[in-house]
C-alpha cells in the first residue's frame, strides 16, 4: 500500500531529505514537501551582502526548481502538527495525513524577544544579516559608515553558524581598511560566552585573530536590553556597551507552528530529538533534520548535509520495520572567513572539538588555520550547496562521519 | 583529579569547582559552595537550584539561562540578582551538577 511522508520546511534540510528519500523509497510512497514561500536562500552568503561582496540576486532561487521529479511542493504556511491523528494542518485550510513526518523548518529569529532591539533605531543603527531585508539595509549603513563604534553582538545561543558573527567582524576590519578608514573605526564583538567560542582550541585560535585585527572582545555578556536612541546594549547585569551602529544577531527559537503542536517541541520551539537517530523524541514516525532539532551540535548547512544520509536511512529503515541506523555523530564542518581572501577552517563532532591538523587526511586544507585555499573553499561551497547538497549528492572523499585522519591531537593547552 | 572539602565532605570537582558526581551533592554542600562563591541561599535561590537539579535529572543536561527564565517562574533579571554574572552557571554550580552544556 503507498503511504506518505510529509516534509516540513523546504530548505536546506527538507530539500536534500526530500531528493535524497524520492531516490531510495518506492514510487508507491508518495513525498510532500511544504513551505510557506518559494525563495530558497543560500544562507551563508548573507554574511557578505553588507560588505558588497555579493548580491541577493546571486544567492536566491525559486525552492521549486530545487525537487527532483516526483516531489509534491505545496506552498502553504504550517499551523500545527496533530502528531496523534499523524496530521499537519496548513494555514491554506488543508489537512495533510502522513505516514512519516519529517521535521525540517529551521530556526526562527525573535529579535523582539530582546527589549528595545526592534523598537526606534532598529534598521537605522541596529541591524541583523541574518535576513535578506537586513543583509541589505546593512549593507547601506555600511556605506555611510565612516566613523564610530560598530559592535557586533550575538544575543545568546544558540544561533545558526555560531562562527557568522565572527566573520563578519574580520570582514569589517578588512572592509574598512579596504576604505582606508579602519583608523576612524571602532570594532568590538560581545558574547554571552566566556571566549571568543564555545569549544576551547577554536576559542583561543579565534581570540587571537580578533586580537590581531585590533576587535575588542567583550565576554559574558547577556543582553538584556538594546538601548537604539541611545546606543547602549545593556546587559543583564547593568553593565553597558555603547555603539553608533550594532550588527546584532538575534535570539533564535524554533518555527512557532512547533509551539502549537503539542507535545513536539521544548521550551525554545526546537524538537527534542535523538542525536544518533534523528528520531523525534515524541512519536516514533518523526524524524528530524537540521535547525529544527535540539541535538548538541551546531546549527549549519554543514551538519544537515550531514545529517542526510542517516536520516533517510531511518526513515526507509522505519517504514520496513527495520531497527534504526545509530551512527549519526554530530560532524560538523565550517569554513571561518578572515578577511582579504583567507579563511580557516574546523572540523568537530559531538565528542571532538575542532582541532589543528589537515581536513579530511594529512594532505587536506589546513584545519584551524589561515590559508587562501580554505577561502577558496568557502567560495566552492555555494556551488556544491546548489550543485550537490541539494540534490543529495556526497561530496567526494567527505562521508557523514567526521574524519579522524590528519587531526593533531596531542593535548591542547589549558 | 581536584577534590574540594565542602561541610567537611570531600568531593571530587573539576578544573572548573563543579562536582565530579552530582550525587555526592547535598543542600549542606550547597550552601558551603554558594558561600565560596559569596552568596547566602534564600528561599529564591533554593527555587532556582531546585529547578536545575531537577532539570538536570530529566534532561541530563542544566537549563541555559534562557530557559531557567522561561520556564523557572523567575525572571532572568531577577536570576541574575540572585547569581550574579552567569546564573545558569553559578546555580549550576550551586546544584551540584555539571556546567549546562554549551551550544555549539
Ligand atoms: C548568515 C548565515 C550564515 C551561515 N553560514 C553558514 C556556513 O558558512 N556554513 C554552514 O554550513 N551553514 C551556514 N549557515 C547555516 C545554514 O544556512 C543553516 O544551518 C541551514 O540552512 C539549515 O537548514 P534547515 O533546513 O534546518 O533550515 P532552513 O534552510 O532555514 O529551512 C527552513 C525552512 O522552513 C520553512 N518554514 C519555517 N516555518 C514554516 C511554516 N510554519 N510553514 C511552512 N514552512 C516553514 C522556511 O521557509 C524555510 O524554507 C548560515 C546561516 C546564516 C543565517
Amino acid at each position: 500500500m503507498g503511504s506518505r511522508i510529509v516534509i516540513l520546511g523546504g530548505g536546506t534540510g527538507g530539500t536534500l531529505a526530500a531528493n535524497r528519500l524520492r531516490r531510495v523509497v518506492g514510487d508507491d510512497v508518495a513525498v510532500v514537501v511544504v513551505d510557506h514561500d518559494n525563495s530558497h536562500v543560500y544562507q551563508p552568503g548573507l554574511l557578505f551582502v553588507p560588505f558588497g561582496l555579493t548580491h541577493l540576486d546571486e544567492i536566491v532561487r525559486p525552492r521549486q526548481h530545487q525537487f527532483h521529479r516526483g516531489i509534491e511542493f505545496h506552498q502553504a504556511a504550517v499551523d500545527h502538527v496533530d502528531l496523534g491523528a499523524q496530521q499537519v494542518l496548513l494555514e491554506d485550510g488543508i489537512a495533510l495525513d502522513y505516514d512519516v513526518l519529517v521535521v525540517a523548518t529551521g530556526a526562527t529569529l525573535l529579535p523582539e524577544e530582546t527589549e528595545g532591539l526592534t523598537g526606534r533605531g532598529w534598521m537605522e543603527k541596529m541591524f541583523t544579516f541574518y535576513t535578506p531585508p537586513g543583509a541589505v539595509a546593512l549593507h547601506d549603513a555600511l556605506a555611510w559608515f565612516d566613523e564610530g563604534r560598530l559592535v557586533v553582538g550575538v544575543v545568546d545561543l544558540p544561533i545558526k553558524c555560531p562562527v557568522a558573527p565572527l566573520e563578519f567582524c574580520f570582514l569589517a576590519d578588512w572592509y574598512f581598511r579596504q576604505r582606508g578608514i579602519r583608523d576612524r573605526i571602532e570594532l568590538t564583538y560581545v558574547t554571552p560566552l566566556d571566549g571568543a567560542f564555545t569549544t576551547r582550541v577554536a576559542a583561543a585560535t579565534l581570540a587571537g585573530l580578533l586580537r590581531e585585527k585590533g576587535v575588542e572582545l567583550v565576554t559574558e555578556f547577556n543582553t538584556g536590553e538594546v538601548d537604539g536612541p541611545g546606543g547602549r546594549l545593556i546587559s543583564y547585569d547593568d553593565r553597558e556597551v555603547g555603539f553608533d551602529l550594532a550588527v546584532m544577531v538575534p535570539l533564535h527559537g524554533g518555527a512557532p507552528y512547533v509551539g502549537r503542536s503539542p507535545g513536539l517541541g521544548d521550551e525554545l520551539n526546537f524538537v527534542p530529538t535523538d542525536e544518533h537517530t534523528l528520531q523525534a523524541r515524541s512519536w516514533p514516525n518523526v524524524f528530524v533534520i537540521g535547525d529544527a532539532a535540539n541535538v548538541p551540535t551546531s546549527k549549519a548547512g554543514s551538519v544537515t548535509h550531514f545529517e542526510g544520509e542517516v536520516l533517510v536511512e531511518n526513515v526507509r529503515r522505519f517504514l520496513a520495520g527495520e531497527p534504526l541506523d545509530r551512527t549519526f555523530d554530530g560532524h560538523s564542518n565550517c569554513f571561518i572567513e578572515t578577511g582579504f581572501s583567507k579563511a580557516l577552517l574546523i572540523d568537530f563532532n559531538y565528542d571532538t572539538e575542532p582541532l589543528p591538523g589537515h581536513f579530511p587526511t594529512s594532505v587536506g586544507l589546513p584545519l584551524l588555520k589561515e590559508s587562501r585555499l580554505n577561502h577558496l573553499g568557502k567560495l566552492m561551497f555555494q556551488w556544491f550547496y546548489w550543485h550537490s547538497l541539494l540534490p543529495g549528492r556526497d561530496i567526494p572523499g567527505i562521508g557523514s562521519a567526521m574524519p579522524e585522519h590528519g587531526k593533531h591531537r596531542e593535548p591542547a593547552p589549558l | 583529579m581536584p577534590s574540594a572539602t565542602f561541610a567537611g565532605k570531600v568531593v571530587a570537582v573539576n578544573d572548573e569547582g563543579f562536582l565530579e558526581n552530582p550525587d555526592e551533592w547535598s543542600e549542606e554542600i550547597a550552601s558551603a559552595i554558594a558561600r565560596a562563591e559569596g552568596i547566602e541561599l534564600t528561599e529564591q535561590h533554593w527555587r532556582v537550584i531546585k529547578f536545575m537539579r531537577a532539570e538536570y535529572a530529566e534532561k541530563g543536561t542544566g537549563p541555559t539561562v534562557r530557559v531557567l527564565g522561561k520556564t523557572s517562574g523567575v525572571s532572568i533579571k531577577e536570576l541574575y540578582l540572585l547569581f550574579p554574572k552567569g546564573p545558569a552557571k553559578l546555580a549550576a554550580k550551586i546544584a551540584g551538577i555539571p556546567k549546562p552544556r554549551g551550544c555549539i
